[in-house]
C-alpha cells in the first residue's frame, strides 16, 4: 500500500505539478491538504467493506462446526472440535438430494438453453428474412416483464402438460425464461463474426446447418462461455420458478426440491427441530461450487453478468 | 436467396420460438385475461367480473401497504447501492495516484474487485439463511453479538432486527445493498475503463483533486451506466420476494403484522395459499404497470445530454 504512505510526504507547493511524463509524483489531493484525511478515510472504507463481505460468510462456515448450544449462546464462540461429520449429516438430511436435483436439471437446461438460444440468435443475426426484426424483439421484450406477471398461468400451463414437479418441466421452463438474455447476447456476438469464413464454408458445399455447427458455433466459443456461465449461475440460483412448479402434487409424489428451495425448507424446519449446524453446513455445501466457478472464471463471470446490463 | 435457406431458418427458429411462446409469452398474455375473472385455482369454471379484482385490490389495506413498502425500497435501494458502488469503483479505478504519475486504482484494487463481487454469485436463498443467522434476535446473532460486545446493545434486551416494525425494512434493505454493490462496482468499472486516461491526466495537470475529477469527469461520462443501474435496481426493488418471504414472519413472509409486506409476497400468498388465481393475476398486472411506470420515470428523471468521447 504505497499510496497512503506517500500521502504523508509534505507537498505544500501550490504551483502546478510537473507533467505525468516526469518522475515527480502527481498528487493533487495532497496539495490541498485534504489528501491525508481523504486517503485514510477512503482506504479504511474500502477495507471495511471487504471485511463486511468476508466476515459473515466465514462466520457462517465456522458456525457449521459448532453445536446448537454454542450457536445460541454467543456469536463469538470458537468451535470445540472440527468435526467434518456435520457435512455428511447435512448431505443425508436432504442437501444431497437437493444438490443432485439441481445438477440433474442444470445438466439438461444449460446446454439446451445454449443450443436453442444460439440457433435462434444465429439465424436472426446472419439471415435476412421477412419478420426478422419482429422475432428478435419478440425474444428480447421478454426480459422487460417481471416473472410474477406470468406465474399463475404458467403454473396451470405446466399442470396441463402434466409436468408439475418433474425435471423435464423445470428444464423447459428454465430454457424458455433464459431465452431473452441468451438470444440478445449471442445475437450481438454472431454479428461480430467475420462473413468471409461463413462464405468460404458455403462455397465449399457445406449446408447451412453444417456451417452453423462446425464453423460458426466453434468461432463463438468465448461468447458461449460467458453466456453459459451467466445462465448456469442464474438457473442454479433460481428460486421463484421452482417454488411454484416443484411442489409434490400428491401424497406419494416424491419431493424434488432444488437446492435453493431445499435450503429455505431446512431453514423453516429449524422452528421445530433445531439443528442449525446442519443448516449452515448445507449453505456451505451450496456456496462451494459457486465459489469454485467464480474464482476459476472470475473475469468471464464478471463480464458475463455485467454485459447483461450494459446494452 | 439460396434454395433451402427458408427451410433452414424456419427449422432453426421452430423450437426456440415454440418454447418461448408456450412458457413465456402465452402466460404473460393470459394473465391479463384471468385478472378480469373470479377464478379460484382448482375449479375450471370462472366468471368474467370486469375490473372487480382491481377495485378490490385498491381497497386491500395489505396490498396498499405492500405498494408503499415497495416504494420505500425503490427510493433507498438504488440511491444507497449506486452511491457506494460509484465511490468504490472510482477508488478501485482512479483513486490511486501511482508513482508513475498516471491514474490508476488504489493498491490492492484487484482483490477488492474479486471480494466485493462475490455475494453476487450466491443465490438469494443463501442470503436469506446467512442474514437470518446474522440478524438472530439473541446474542448468538452476529450483529447483536457485535453490538453487545461493543456495549451498544443491552445483553438482556437485544434488537429483534426482523421483528421490529420500524427496523425490518432497513434490515432487508441492508441485505440487498450488501448483495448488490459488487455487481454495480464491476459495471461502473467497465464504463470507467473506457474513459480515456488522458482526460484524467489533463485534469491532473490543471490541478484537479480527486473529488473534482470524480464530479467533473467520471460522473458525467458514466451517466449512461448509472441510468441502467438505476432501472435495474428499481426492478429489483419491485420484486424482493425471496428475501421477504423467507426472512420475515408469516406464510410467505411480510411480518411482523404486514410491516414488511411487498407486492410479490401478497400475490404469492393469494395464489399458492388461498388459491385466488384471478386476484393474484390482477396483482401481477399491477406489478407490471408499476414496474413500467418506474422504468419510464427513472429514465426520464435521469436523462442528460449524452456526451460523446
Amino acid at each position: 500500500m504505497s499510496a497512503p504512505l506517500e500521502a504523508t510526504a509534505p507537498t505544500g507547493d501550490p504551483t502546478p505539478p510537473p507533467p505525468p511524463v516526469s518522475k515527480g509524483s502527481v498528487r493533487p489531493g495532497d496539495q490541498r491538504g485534504e489528501g491525508v484525511v481523504l486517503n485514510v478515510f477512503s482506504h479504511g472504507f474500502l477495507v471495511l467493506w471487504a471485511v463486511l463481505i468476508v466476515l459473515p460468510l466465514l462466520w457462517l462456515v465456522l458456525s457449521s462446526f459448532k453445536t446448537d448450544a454454542q450457536i445460541g449462546g454467543s456469536a463469538f464462540g470458537w468451535p470445540q472440535n472440527w468435526d467434518l461429520g456435520v457435512f455428511s449429516r447435512a448431505w443425508e438430511k436432504g442437501i444431497g438430494d437437493y444438490f443432485l436435483n439441481t445438477v440433474v436439471v442444470l445438466v439438461f437446461s444449460v446446454p439446451l438453453t445454449m443450443l436453442l438460444g444460439s440457433m435462434a440468435a444465429y439465424v436472426l443475426a446472419r439471415y435476412e428474412f421477412w419478420g426478422n426484426r419482429f422475432v428478435y424483439y419478440f425474444f428480447v421484450a421478454g426480459a422487460m416483464f417481471p416473472v410474477f406477471l406470468a406465474l399463475v398461468p404458467l403454473f396451470f400451463m405446466v399442470k396441463r402438460l402434466d409436468m408439475l414437479n418433474t425435471y423435464q418441466g423445470l428444464v423447459l421452463v428454465y430454457v424458455a425464461y433464459s431465452m431473452p438474455f441468451t438470444v440478445f447476447f449471442m445475437h450481438a456476438f454472431f454479428r461480430t463474426l467475420p462473413t468471409a469464413v461463413f462464405e468460404a464454408a458455403i462455397l465449399d458445399g457445406a449446408s447451412h446447418t453444417r456451417t452453423f455447427f462446425q464453423v460458426m458455433l466453434p468461432m463463438a466459443k468465448p461468447g458461449l462461455l460467458s453466456v453459459g456461465i451467466f445462465n448456469t449461475l442464474g438457473q442454479w440460483n433460481q428460486y421463484i420458478l421452482p417454488t411454484v412448479l416443484m411442489q409434490p402434487q400428491s401424497g406419494d409424489d416424491p419431493e424434488r426440491y432444488v437446492l435453493t428451495q431445499g435450503l429455505i425448507q431446512l431453514q423453516q424446519q429449524q422452528g421445530y427441530a433445531s439443528d442449525l449446524p446442519v443448516l449452515f453446513a448445507g449453505v456451505t455445501i451450496a456456496m462451494v461450487p459457486m465459489l469454485v466457478v467464480y474464482l476459476s472464471f472470475q473475469r468471464q463471470v464478471q463480464a458475463g453478468l455485467t454485459s447483461a446490463t450494459l446494452k | 436467396m439460396r434454395k433451402g435457406q427458408h427451410r433452414f431458418v424456419a427449422g432453426f427458429l421452430l423450437f426456440p420460438v415454440a418454447l418461448y411462446l408456450i412458457f413465456v409469452i402465452w402466460p404473460y398474455i393470459q394473465t391479463f385475461g384471468y385478472s378480469l375473472t373470479d377464478w379460484k385455482g382448482q375449479s375450471q369454471t370462472f366468471e368474467f367480473v370486469g375490473l372487480d379484482n382491481y377495485t378490490a385490490l385498491f381497497e386491500d389495506d395489505i396490498f396498499r401497504g405492500a405498494i408503499w413498502h415497495n416504494i420505500l425500497f425503490l427510493v433507498f435501494i438504488p440511491v444507497i447501492t449506486i452511491l457506494l458502488a460509484l465511490f468504490f469503483a472510482f477508488m478501485v479505478n482512479a483513486g490511486g495516484r501511482g508513482r508513475s504519475g498516471g491514474v490508476s486504482g488504489v493498491a490492492g484494487s484487484k482483490y477488492y474487485r474479486v471480494i466485493y463481487f462475490f455475494p453476487q454469485v450466491l443465490s438469494l436463498a443463501i442470503m436469506a439463511v446467512l442474514f437470518g443467522a446474522v440478524y438472530r434476535s439473541d446474542g448468538g446473532g452476529m450483529l447483536n453479538g457485535v453490538l453487545i460486545k461493543l456495549g451498544l446493545v443491552d445483553e438482556s434486551n437485544p434488537v429483534e432486527w426482523l421483528n421490529e416494525p420500524d427496523v425490518v425494512l432497513w434490515a432487508l434493505m441492508a441485505v440487498v445493498v450488501w448483495h448488490g454493490v459488487g455487481f454495480y462496482l464491476v459495471l461502473f468499472s467497465a464504463a470507467m475503463q473506457s474513459i480515456p486516461r488522458d482526460i484524467y491526466e489533463a485534469a491532473l495537470i490543471d490541478g484537479a483533486g480527486r473529488a473534482q475529477s470524480f464530479f467533473r469527469i467520471t460522473l458525467p461520462l458514466l451517466w449512461d451506466s448509472v441510468q441502467t443501474a438505476w432501472v435495474y435496481l428499481g426492478i429489483a426493488a419491485m420484486d424482493m420476494f425471496i428475501l421477504v418471504s423467507t426472512m420475515t414472519a408469516g406464510d410467505y413472509g411480510g411480518g411482523p403484522d404486514h410491516h414488511s409486506e411487498v407486492m410479490s409476497t401478497v400475490m404469492m400468498r393469494n395464489f399458492l395459499l388461498y388459491g385466488r388465481s384471478g386476484y393474484a393475476c390482477a396483482m401481477g398486472v399491477t406489478m407490471l404497470l408499476l414496474t413500467l411506470i418506474v422504468s419510464v420515470v427513472m429514465l426520464r428523471a435521469t436523462r442528460r445530454e449524452r456526451i460523446e468521447f
